[in-house]
């Protein structure tokens, strides 16, 4: 779901600009709290575990692919305020190395995919536990995981109707359909990745409430 | 907690990373992605058609001059990830000395 540049007009991605570098900086503000010495190396192998299956793009309906975002993943084990600044991480190095995801729509990418992906993930998450019991994260994960992906594809549409690209009744409805689909396969690797550290080693989940 | 334990995770985790991009990436599906296909289906895709960034070094995620393309694409998706490991530890170093800075 990575925006080019062209797709979104000025006002739009200027918009979307400012807020995520207000979002930035309230993360940079609030990411020293429940940091140890596990913290460093976790945001590095985490960023290099997203950035890996991003790249994996797997087919489903209609000649259409779909990829791992990771917003969630990077939340759950990072806590939002770094996840959101490994989101950003990677964004850029996808923009500036590989031509993935434009310029001046970098803003509204790091909004869909950082802050509504990852931040907004993470809440759903919480919620998503306190319904479905906090001690095994695959069912919080799976809900959360796809969610993020639908919410990131909808506030995309929004974005190309508010730039008059394309009509919301139109772009809309398209967006959230074909991102419901791929959604699942975030639910799932979501789910997979933290049921398996959650197993090996579940002090890896120090937000979980089960650190040894 | 044993920290060894966790050493191991971590490397294990970049191992497992590296091996992805390097060895699996290049069996991605190319089919155009979620956004890419509705932007074709509704007749915007020719909007994006200059919308990377013209002076990324490896564009859609190949290394020129490698002749393999299967190589290409996963020597590019390996320069990424290390790419990204780097910039996220740096990261995590800066966020930690802000942190002392304050006192907190």
């Amino acid at each position: 779901m990575h925006i080019p540049d062209g797709f979104l007009d000025a006002k739009t991605w200027a918009s979307l600009g400012a807020a995520s570098a207000v979002a930035i900086g309230v993360a940079i503000r609030r990411s020293g709290a429940n940091a140890d010495e596990r913290t460093v190396p976790m945001m590095g192998v985490v960023a290099a575990f997203i950035f890996a299956a991003q790249m994996l793009n797997f087919p489903i309906a209609g000649g259409t692919s779909g990829h791992f975002l990771g917003g969630v993943l990077a939340a759950v084990l990072l806590g939002p305020a770094r996840g959101l600044l490994v989101m950003a991480t990677i964004l850029i190095v996808q923009a500036l190395l590989f031509g993935d995801g434009g310029i001046t729509v970098l803003g509204a990418n790091i909004s869909n995919m950082g802050l509504i992906g990852s931040v907004g993930g993470f809440l759903i998450y919480r919620a998503a536990q306190r319904l479905f019991g906090r001690k095994h994260p695959a069912l919080p994960a799976f809900v959360a995981g796809w969610a993020s992906v639908v919410l990131a594809a909808i506030a995309c549409a929004f974005e190309l109707a508010f730039s008059g690209t394309v009509p919301l009744s139109v772009v809309l409805p398209a967006m959230a359909g074909i991102h419901a689909l791929i959604g699942l396969g975030e639910g799932a690797i979501t789910a997979g990745a933290l049921v398996l550290i959650a197993r090996v080693q579940p002090g890896l989940l120090p937000a979980e409430g089960v650190r040894g | 907690m044993r920290s060894a334990k966790i050493t191991a995770f971590l490397l294990a985790g970049l191992a497992v990373s590296l091996g992805l991009a390097l060895f699996l990436s290049p069996f991605a599906s190319s089919l155009p992605d979620g956004l890419e296909r509705v932007a074709e289906d509704h007749g915007f895709l020719g909007l994006g058609e200059d919308g990377a960034f013209p002076y990324a070094p490896f564009p859609d995620y190949a290394l020129s001059g490698v002749r393999s393309p299967l190589w290409s694409t996963g020597l590019a998706g390996a320069v990424g990830t290390v790419a990204v490991f780097g910039l996220a530890l740096l990261l995590g170093m800066g966020l930690r000395g802000l942190g002392q800075g304050r006192g907190g």
